[in-house]
C-alpha cells in the first residue's frame, strides 16, 4: 500500500538525466546528477549578480553527496522533509532542473508555479513536501509523516534533512523524542556543514559530532563523510531498511562543507583562513569523478561529456525558464486555503 | 433530547468522527490514559486503543510539527493543547507551517488538521492559563479559527473542524466545559465554519458575542429593559459571517460586540471596523465594543469576575448607549 496522497514509485518517470544523457550506469548517473547540482547552483549565484532573482538564495555547492546520497537511497515514495538549502535534495529526487529554476526565478514554469521561491520547493510527485524556511520546522514534521505510514501500515518511510544550525532549537529535540518513544520510520539526516548561517558551529553548540546529540534519546547513530556519495548511500539505504522493518528512527551525521556563504549577501568572510581550501581538495564532484576513473566505470572523456553536455543542457533550460512568466495577480489569491479551490 | 456537558459533547463528536473516518487520530497531552484534564477525550482509548488515541510528552512544537507532517500525508489528526497559552512555543507550526502548506505545496497537498485548544477565564487559574489569545492567530492566510459557545456549538464545531481540508483551530471556552446544553446530535448539528447564527432578535442593537460571551449577552439583552437586540453567536472569526451582521446591522442600526480579551488587538476591533466603514448609512449611532481592559486576567473569583463583562455591565452600557447615542466610557476607565 502506498500513501493515499502521495503517488506511488510506479507513477514517476524514468530518470530524466539517466535518458537524456544515454546513461545506463547507476553510478554514471549519479555523477551526472552532482554534476547538474553544481552547475545550477554555481549559476543561482550568477543570475543572483544579475539581478533576476529576488530576496535571496541559499546554495548548497560543496553538499552535494548528501542529497545525492539520499535520493539514491530511496524511493519515489518515500517522503523527503528538507531546508531551505534544498535546491540540491529537490533535484536529487527528480525535480526537473527546469522547475528548480523556474521556482527560483519566480516562474510560472516553477515546481510552485513562482509563487514560492528558492525557499519553498515542493513536488509531491517525488515526496518532496515544502522546504522549510524556519529552521528545525521540518524536524517534527518528519515524524509526523512518519506516523502516517505507522497508523496506516504502509511501508514508506520519511527523511528529515536539516543542518547543524537546528540542532539547538527545540523542534529538533521534540521531533527526536517524538520519533524515539512511538518508535517511527524516519531517518534523520543531519548536514553538518559546520555554520549555522554565519556562525561556526564551535560558537554555538559545544560538541563538534552532532551525532551525539542522537544518545539523548536512544537513537543510533552513525558518522558518514558527507563528500562520498557511496558512503552516504550506503548509511542512508541501512537507515531505510531499518525505518521500514519497524526498527524506528536513525540519527545520521553527514559531514560536509558549505562552499558559500550562507545566502547571497553573505561573503563567509569569517571562515578561518585555509579552511575553504582544504575542503576544496576534497570537493565532491571531482572526487566522485576520480573514483568512477579509477573503478573503470567512466573514462575522463566520458566525464568530460557529461560536464559539457549538462552545461548545454542548463543553457537551453535557463532559456525557457526566462521566456517563462513571471507569476500573476490571481496566483497570489488561489490556494490560500483548500477549501476555496 | 441528551443534557449534555461541553466535554462530554466534545468526546462524543470525537467519537463520532474517528468511527467515521479511519484516518482521524489524536493526540495530546494526557488525553489517552486519563482521558484529558477537561475529560473531552473520555472512552476513547478504550475504543479505538493506542494507535489513534495517544499522550504525547509535553512538547507542543513535537506532537503540532507531527499532526502538520501527518495531516499533509493522509490523516486527519486532533490534537489538544491543553491550555491555548502552550500554543506559544509552537505558534510556528500554526501559522506559518500548516496555514502555507496548501500553498506552498502548489495547491496539491491539504493539512486537514484540527487544533483543539481550552481558552478563558473563569476557572481562577491565574494569569498564565486565563487567556482567549484569538488575536495570536487573527488574520493568518490559511487557517480557519472557531470558537465554542456550549455544548451544542463545541460538537458541531469540532465535527466541522475535522472534516474541514484546511487546518482549523477550534477554542473551547475553559468554563463551560462542564455547563449542560440540551440538544440533538448527529448530522444534522454539524455546524457549518464561517456561519454565525442569530440566537435572540430585537429590533434596537446587533450584538456579536463569541465563546464565553455568547451567554453573557443572551443574559444582558434578556435582562433589557426599553430595548431590544439581535444577539448573534460568531462562532467562527476565520472567516467571519459578515452576512448575518449586515443584515442585523440593516434592521437594528445599532453594533455592539462583547469581548472577553482585552480592549487593544481584540476581534470585535475587526467587526466593528467593518460595520463602520461598509455598513456606514444603516448605522443610527456609533459602534460600540465591550471588552476587558488592557491588564493580565486577575487571579481570584472576584477579581476574575470584574475581568469578564458582566451581563448587567453590558446591559448598562447598551442602556447608555441607546439613550445618549454616544459611547460610554469604560468601567476602568471610571474605576483607575
Amino acid at each position: 500500500m502506498s500513501s493515499p496522497v502521495l503517488p506511488d514509485k510506479t507513477e514517476v518517470m524514468p530518470d530524466a538525466v539517466a535518458r537524456r544523457l544515454a546513461l545506463t550506469n547507476d553510478e554514471a548517473i549519479k555523477f551526472a546528477r552532482m554534476v547538474e547540482i553544481r552547475l545550477i547552483e554555481d549559476r543561482v549565484i550568477a543570475l543572483f549578480g544579475e539581478g533576476l532573482i529576488p530576496g535571496t538564495t541559499h546554495t548548497c555547492q560543496g553538499q552535494e553527496a548528501v542529497a545525492v546520497g539520499i535520493a539514491g537511497a530511496t524511493r519515489p515514495d518515500d517522503i523527503v522533509v528538507c531546508t531551505y538549502r534544498g535546491h540540491g535534495m529537490a533535484l536529487a529526487l527528480g525535480v526537473t532542473p527546469e522547475a528548480v529554476l523556474g521556482e527560483i526565478l519566480g516562474r510560472q514554469i516553477g515546481c510552485m508555479g513562482g509563487i514560492g521561491g528558492s525557499m519553498h520547493l515542493s513536488d509531491s510527485s517525488v515526496g518532496l513536501l515544502p522546504t522549510f524556511a524556519i529552521v528545525g520546522a521540518g524536524v517534527p514534521v518528519a515524524a509526523g509523516s512518519a506516523l502516517t505510514s505507522q497508523v496506516l501500515g504502509l511501508d514508506n518511510i520519511s527523511i528529515s534533512v536539516f543542518g547543524d544550525g537546528s540542532v539547538n532549537i527545540g523542534g529538533f529535540h521534540e521531533g527526536l523524542n517524538l520519533a524515539a518513544i512511538w518508535r517511527l520510520p524516519v531517518v534523520f539526516v543531519c548536514e553538518n556543514n559546520l555554520y549555522g548561517e554565519y556562525s561556526r558551529i564551535d560558537r554555538t553548540t559545544p560538541i563538534e559530532d552532532l551525532a551525539l546529540r542522537a544518545a539523548g534519546y536512544a537513537i543510533p547513530s552513525e558518522t558518514v563523510d558527507g563528500q562520498d556519495v557511496d558512503a552516504v548511500h550506503s548509511v542512508i539505504e541501512r537507515a531505510a531498511n531499518r525505518a521500514r522493518e519497524g526498527g524506528g528512527p536513525t540519527f545520521v551525521e553527514a559531514k560536509t562543507y558549505r562552499y558559500a556563504g550562507h545566502s547571497r549577501s553573505d561573503k563567509a568572510a569569517y571562515r578561518p583562513a585555509g579552511e575553504l581550501d582544504a575542503w576544496l581538495r576534497r570537493d565532491p564532484v571531482r572526487l566522485y569523478g576520480e573514483k568512477l576513473i579509477a573503478n573503470g566505470t567512466l573514462d575522463e572523456r566520458a566525464i568530460e561529456r557529461i560536464w559539457s553536455e549538462q552545461r548545454e543542457e542548463l543553457e537551453a533550460t535557463l532559456e525557457r525558464v526566462l521566456a517563462s512568466p513571471r507569476a500573476s495577480t490571481a496566483d497570489m489569491f488561489s490556494r490560500v486555503q483548500a477549501s476555496g479551490d | 433530547m441528551p443534557k449534555l456537558r461541553m466535554n462530554q459533547a466534545i468526546a462524543l463528536a470525537l467519537r463520532e468522527e474517528m468511527e467515521r473516518d479511519p484516518t482521524v487520530i489524536t493526540f495530546g497531552e494526557d488525553i489517552a490514559e486519563a482521558e484529558g484534564p477537561f475529560k473531552t477525550s473520555e472512552g476513547l482509548l478504550e475504543r479505538f486503543g493506542p494507535l489513534r488515541v495517544r499522550d504525547t510528552p509535553i512538547s507542543e512544537t513535537g506532537f503540532l510539527g507531527a499532526a502538520v507532517g501527518a495531516a499533509v500525508t493522509g490523516l486527519r489528526p486532533v490534537v489538544e493543547i491543553m491550555f491555548v497559552e502552550f500554543l506559544g512555543v509552537a505558534l510556528d507550526q500554526v501559522v506559518t507551517e500548516a496555514a502555507m502548506m496548501h500553498y506552498l505545496s502548489g495547491g496539491r497537498l491539504n493539512a486537514p488538521l484540527t487544533v483543539r485548544a481550552s481558552c478563558g477565564s473563569g476557572l481562577g487559574f491565574g494569569c498564565q492559563h486565563s487567556q482567549t489569545l484569538e488575536r495570536w492567530l487573527l488574520g493568518t492566510p490559511g487557517l480557519k479559527l472557531a470558537v465554542a459557545s456550549g455544548a451544542r456549538s463545541a460538537y458541531g464545531l469540532t465535527k466541522a473542524a475535522i472534516r474541514d481540508p484546511d487546518p482549523v483551530v477550534v477554542l473551547e471556552p475553559r468554563a463551560l466545559y462542564g455547563r449542560r446544553e440540551d440538544f440533538e446530535p448527529g448530522e444534522n448539528a454539524v455546524l457549518a465554519l464561517g456561519v454565525g447564527e442569530l440566537l435572540a432578535s430585537g429590533d434596537d442593537v446587533t450584538i456579536v458575542a463569541l465563546g464565553q460571551t455568547v451567554g453573557i449577552a443572551l443574559d444582558a439583552a434578556s435582562e433589557a429593559k426599553g430595548w431590544s437586540a439581535d444577539v448573534i453567536d460568531l462562532r467562527t472569526l476565520m472567516p467571519w459571517d459578515r452576512d448575518i451582521v449586515k443584515r442585523s446591522v440593516a434592521r437594528t442600526g445599532r453594533l455592539v460586540t462583547v469581548e472577553e480579551n482585552q480592549l487593544t488587538g481584540g476581534w470585535g476591533g475587526e467587526i466593528v471596523s467593518y460595520v463602520a466603514s461598509r455598513c456606514y448609512s444603516d448605522l443610527r449611532g456609533p459602534v460600540m465594543r465591550i471588552t476587558a481592559p488592557d491588564v493580565h486576567v486577575p487571579y481570584g473569583s472576584e477579581l476574575e469576575a470584574e475581568y469578564l463583562p458582566s451581563s448587567p455591565y453590558v446591559a448598562k452600557q447598551i442602556s447608555e448607549l441607546i439613550s445618549t447615542d454616544k459611547v460610554p466610557g469604560h468601567w476602568w476607565e471610571d474605576a483607575r
